[in-house]
């Protein structure tokens, strides 16, 4: 079981962003991505989630055997795709709670209810993991947080949704290390052999918190390079031009 | 659209878009004149005043131009003679829902009437195209002296209290509508509350048209005296027909010294009908009138709900919310007239357009230079579902003098592409997605609606989102 991308080429306005990036994530590991500004990595977190702004013109996204790229975004998520947004939108008036419940619900067969006092129960115990207030879940989603309040909110919603395959999208970037650390201990915690993650980022330090499997380098709409989780610190230390050249 | 989301929409578009055949012993005919009029008076059995109230209405109605120099063009799209002004079984309203004839029993049952009435209401009349069906009050208000019939009993049985405010806080040829509404006006409620009452549960007013080429021309009149309370609230409703039907009310409060009147409508009108109301309110020394208002479909609805603030310490408070899905057009607003010193007036409006649909706010604010300490404030938002849509805002706040205090505040904003994918990316669809966003939007201001109505808000919205995605 795993997520496979093979071959995907996906341009926007005409111009190819992806240039034929193969990936496969088994359940169970984690994969980092490292590259340098404008080599796709986000692009590839959003076509994955099914963003319709990109053209995909060649390849498939599998997810355990079911290619999803015909799939509307909420399929994808419903699928068990997950992914943590590098900027999280706001959503003024809905709080926290009734937007999670909202998601729970739509991942129902038709005539089944959410048990509220169990989502309730559950929501609070996985605020309760993060350090967040219980006072959290009744505020606006989003409206009004700190940057570091946002990114764990998102590591929330991924508790709370237990996708398949998690897609964090330089969720790292802008914590202190307090934040981080949570955010770390979200990923961990979440790390099952039901559950495949990709880390998009920019830093090696959230590496130094959850161990990955495999680390990718990312260049120009393609993997140029996969390694273990000392090709990171190899990165840290050449810097990707040292890298990409050797 | 999945099949589930279809059947959803299936049973509940249903609630409101049927219909019984028309079984009418007075129809006025098409079209409007003093023949007309004099029909309504004969058969209402109206006292002379009233049958001359009418006159000068429809003499006013003919004399006034149509308001396209500043209002919607589709104005001119009414054709007057193509629509019957008075319909009716020529039955008196029933005080036990037994004896309301079964199709008209039904109709009221369909749409939860009797239902709310045991739950939660203190009183409730049912209008059925001219003339109320039904009408009651607990018995209990009842002994306290809390008077709550249609128009047409409480203008011969309660004439000395009806007739000195009838026509006083809106008078007739405040604009065309209002004119139209006195030559022809049948049904809407008259309420009195006596000194020092505090009316607990809502009374309830539902007001539906079941026939076509229809113009429904409710009028009401709610007097509040000395430190008494109430809390009004309206429903209405019409089937889908093929051609335009009219609803053009009048409703005048009067909120005499300390008392406090809160009207609450939750309009569902079917995308054919001009919707056309004037309402306004007076208030006393001390005393509060609140309008909450929900708009909700209709063609066109032209309604800026007023308070005339004539007492000291006075307050007044609009709180609006309307949606205008494709086609629709949304004009509404506020007018806050300040005529005491130290009133206060609060206006909040907050519209959605979908589509072509259109919001319009506009409001008026006005206090003079001879008064002190008199405070406005006003917010506008507007939220925009695709880029379709259209909204115009239109706030004129006149204050003259240096001691007083004003807020004005409006904002525009939109669900756009990123917000609904962040909330598919969490599995919601398009059409979840977007009524998750609107009640968000709305969600300070459905808090002040009562809970039932809340939550018949929200389910409404849904299903306006569902079909604007379609």
């Amino acid at each position: 079981m795993s997520l496979i991308i093979s071959d995907l080429r996906a341009s926007i306005d005409g111009t190819e962003i992806l240039k034929g990036v193969n990936l496969e994530i088994p359940k169970g590991e984690v994969h980092a991505i490292m590259g340098p500004n404008g080599s796709g990595k986000s692009t590839l977190s959003k076509i994955i989630a099914g963003h319709e702004d990109y053209e995909v013109t060649s390849g498939e996204i599998l997810l355990d055997g079911v290619n999803i790229l015909d799939m509307e975004v909420d399929e994808r998520s419903r699928e068990g795709v997950f992914l943590a947004f590098q900027y999280p939108m706001e959503v003024p008036g809905v709080s926290n709670a009734n937007f999670l419940r909202a998601a729970k619900a739509a991942r129902l067969e038709e005539g089944q209810e959410i048990d509220a006092v169990a989502f309730y129960k559950d929501l609070y115990e996985k605020m309760a993991f993060l350090d967040m207030k219980k006072e959290f879940s009744s505020r606006s989603v989003n409206e009004g947080f700190s940057g570091g309040e946002k990114k764990r909110n998102e590591i929330l919603q991924m508790l709370m949704l237990e996708p398949k395959y998690a897609i964090l999208d330089e969720t790292d970037s802008g914590l202190d290390i307090d934040a981080l650390k949570v955010v770390s201990k979200g990923i961990n915690v979440m790390r099952t052999t039901e559950r495949g993650f990709l880390l998009i980022t920019h830093y090696q330090r959230l590496l130094n918190y959850v161990q990955p499997n495999v680390v990718h380098i990312m260049a120009d709409g393609q993997i140029v390079k996969s390694g273990d989780a000392s090709l990171a610190l190899e990165l840290e230390e050449k810097g990707y031009d040292g890298n990409l050249a050797g | 659209m999945d099949a589930t989301t279809q059947s959803a929409i299936g049973v509940d578009q249903s609630k409101g878009d049927f219909t019984f055949p028309e079984r009418h012993k007075f129809d006025a005919g098409y079209g409007l004149n003093s023949d007309t009029v004099d029909y309504i008076s004969d058969v209402k059995s109206d006292p002379d005043w009233v049958r001359a109230f009418r006159h000068h209405g429809l003499k006013t109605f003919e004399s006034k131009p149509m308001p396209t120099h500043w209002a919607s063009e589709d104005l001119n799209n009414i054709d007057f003679d193509k629509i019957r002004y008075y319909l009716s079984d020529g039955q008196a309203p029933k005080r036990s829902w037994d004896d309301v004839p079964d199709d008209v029993k039904e109709t009221f049952e369909r749409l939860g009437i009797p239902e709310q009435e045991r739950k939660f209401l203190a009183g409730v009349e049912a209008q059925y195209d001219s003339e109320a069906a039904y009408s009651n009050v607990k018995e209990a208000l009842g002994k306290e002296g809390v008077i709550f019939v249609n128009s047409t009993e409480g203008l011969k049985e309660h004439e000395e209290i009806f007739r000195p405010w009838f026509g006083k806080v809106i008078p007739t040829g405040d604009n065309k509508f209002s004119a139209l509404n006195s030559a022809c006006f049948s049904g809407g409620s008259f309420i009195y509350v006596p000194k020092g009452v505090k009316v607990s549960h809502p009374l309830q007013a539902y007001f539906r048209i079941n026939s076509e080429n229809f113009g429904q021309f409710e009028r009401t009149l709610i007097i509040v005296d000395e430190g008494a309370e109430v809390t009004y609230m309206e429903g209405c409703t019409a089937p889908k027909f093929e051609t335009a039907t009219l609803h053009s009310a009048v409703v005048e409060l009067v909120a005499m010294k300390g008392a406090k009147i809160q009207y609450i409508t939750v309009q569902n009108w079917s995308s054919n009908v001009f919707n056309l109301v004037t309402k306004r309110g007076i208030a006393h020394e001390d005393a509060e009138i609140r309008w909450i208002d929900c708009n909700i479909g209709s063609r066109i609805t032209m309604k800026y709900p007023g308070v005339v603030l004539k007492g000291e310490r006075a307050r007044g408070e609009v709180i609006s919310i309307a949606l205008a899905n494709d086609g629709q057009h949304q004009d509404t607003g506020a007018k806050m007239i300040h005529a005491a010193n130290n009133t206060t007036s609060n206006v909040v409006s907050k519209s959605i357009s979908v589509g072509t649909g259109r919001s319009t706010y506009r409001g008026q604010v006005h206090i003079p230079k001879h008064l002190k300490g008199c405070k406005n404030n006003t917010e506008c938002d507007a939220l925009l579902i695709n880029s379709n849509s259209q909204t115009d805002t239109y706030p004129a706040i006149t204050v003259n003098g240096n001691d007083h205090v004003t807020q004005h505040e409006a904002s525009v904003s939109q669900v756009g592409e990123d917000m609904l994918f962040y909330l598919q990316q969490r599995g919601l669809s398009e059409a979840e997605a977007m009524s998750l966003a609107v009640n968000g939007f709305i969600n300070d201001l459905a808090k002040e609606f009562p809970m039932e109505y809340s939550v018949e808000l929200k389910r409404l919205i849904e299903l306006e989102m569902e079909g604007s995605v379609g």
